[in-house]
């Protein structure tokens, strides 16, 4: 796998700004710590979706200035956020009951590992060390929609999509759509199905970067983001 | 009726070595730094502790652990931003860890102030978690059985209590602060405020005194994310 893919592919915030698009407006959604957190900033102009931290908030305003933090308001990541208008906080029973009982339009994560059958690996690298799970388990249940953003291949350049995980699993066929630098590829009926790539990439190239089978939608766009991001 | 202690120390006395401990508070907000720095100078030991963490520092649970008087600690997410206490002494074996997904966590306790000995959820099925567990399909779906959780004690955080021990909570400082307080034998609160019978609108009530033992008035109490930030330890 020698294809170089440094000017072709996405940056996180493109990815990010990418599965942004598809929020519809109103939605309640679930952005997981890190990477997918971004997905707040590009919302699309007139659409309002409504976050959700796992913690106990919902509705919640963006992170304070230094200095302002007030450390009883707080994110899933442990980061300070801000009330606004609409904002409610509950105990964590209540907001899992969100999570699990479907009441969330959309949670976004961050993956190690997609398989074709949906099936999801974002907690544990099987390494040993300590193990650390947080809401992972829960978040892949119950919402409408659960959607993954990841770099197309690892760093050393192996798919991160895959034909079955490898690695230790968050959720069994969970997975409805994959954000990555190169694509966006829903998960149907155990294969994976291409709805957009980047301009710059052959369609078998694509495949050579992707574990599973990657069938073509009937109609296959290009996944164009803005370049200032 | 008023369930109020004088002191810290009066409120955790009677904790014995071996004893199951919910603490409130997810990460620093929301966790009784006072009542578990009362727990140390107290002394037991071999305790099995329940909180959605394993502490950050050299304070609160971090503290707790530092000090030998930690033997199992039942968590979803034992890592923070300053986690070696607890790292360390689970690389070595020095502490059990029994690891639990954070909503299921939470449910857990809820069913067991709930007199619910168990439920199924979708949460973890075909993953090393539910290892072992029950698995049952419901509507086409796979569902894994989880049993409740209950403590001896529980150490929680609120922002007013009454002498009933009615409590309100501040932010998100409320987490698992509620759902613990159902599932200890004895819930002992510390609360930033301590106001007459009245002083609570009813409306505003969250946990219902039945749930309560007992309060200990806490003004200003430290929040663990400043203490860490001055590098602070304890004792």
């Amino acid at each position: 796998m020698s294809i170089d893919l440094t000017d072709i592919q996405l940056s996180n915030a493109q990815i990010a700004w990418r599965a942004a698009q598809d929020i519809e407006d109103g939605a309640y959604v679930n952005l997981g710590i890190g990477f997918p957190e971004m997905v707040a900033r590009f919302q699309p102009k007139g659409h309002e979706a409504i976050f959700h931290t796992e913690n106990g908030v919902l509705d919640f305003g963006r992170a304070p200035e230094p200095g302002q933090e007030d450390w009883d308001c707080i994110n899933a990541g442990k980061k300070a956020i801000t009330t606004r208008p609409g904002t409610a906080f509950f105990h964590h029973a209540d907001s899992f009951a969100m999570v699990r009982g479907g009441h969330l339009d959309v949670a976004i994560l961050g993956a190690y590992q997609v398989a074709q059958t949906g099936d999801l690996a974002n907690w544990s690298t099987g390494k040993g060390g300590v193990p650390a799970v947080g809401g992972a388990m829960d978040l892949v249940h119950g919402a409408k929609r659960v959607a993954v953003l990841t770099d197309h291949v690892t760093k050393k350049g192996q798919p991160k999509l895959v034909d079955k995980c490898t690695l230790p699993l968050t959720g069994v066929g969970c997975v409805t759509r994959v954000y990555t630098s190169l694509a966006v590829i829903d998960v149907e009926d155990g294969v994976f199905v291409l709805r957009e790539k980047v301009p710059g990439i052959s369609l078998s190239d694509l495949q050579s970067l992707t574990g599973g089978e990657l069938k073509e939608a009937s109609k296959v766009g290009d996944l164009i983001c803005p370049e200032d991001l | 009726m008023d369930k109020t202690v004088a002191s810290l120390a009066e409120a955790v006395a009677d904790i014995p070595d071996g004893a199951t401990v919910m603490i409130g508070g997810f990460g620093g907000s929301g966790a009784p730094i006072e009542l578990i720095h009362a727990l140390i100078d107290q002394g037991a030991k071999d305790l099995t502790i329940i909180n959605n963490n394993a502490g950050n520092g050299h304070v609160g649970i971090a503290a707790l652990i530092e000090q030998g008087r930690v033997a199992k600690m039942i968590c979803s997410f034992p890592r923070s931003a300053d986690p070696r206490v607890f790292t360390e002494r689970y690389l070595d074996g020095r502490i059990a860890l029994e690891l639990v997904p954070q909503g299921t966590l939470a449910e857990r306790i809820r069913a067991g102030g709930a007199g619910i000995p168990a439920f199924y959820t979708p949460t973890s099925y075909g993953t090393e978690l539910a290892e072992g567990k029950p698995v049952e399909t419901f509507e086409g779906r796979p569902y894994v059985q989880e049993r409740w959780l209950k403590a001896d004690f529980a150490l929680l955080k609120a922002e007013e209590a009454d002498p009933h021990g009615n409590l309100t909570y501040r932010m998100a400082a409320r987490n698992f602060n509620p759902l613990m307080a159902t599932a200890a034998a004895t819930t002992v609160v510390q609360a930033s405020r301590i106001v007459p019978l009245g002083g609570i609108d009813p409306e505003q009530v969250i946990t219902p005194g039945i749930f309560v033992n007992r309060i200990v008035q806490v003004a200003n109490p430290a929040q663990e994310e400043e203490l860490n930030r001055a590098e602070a330890v304890y004792p």
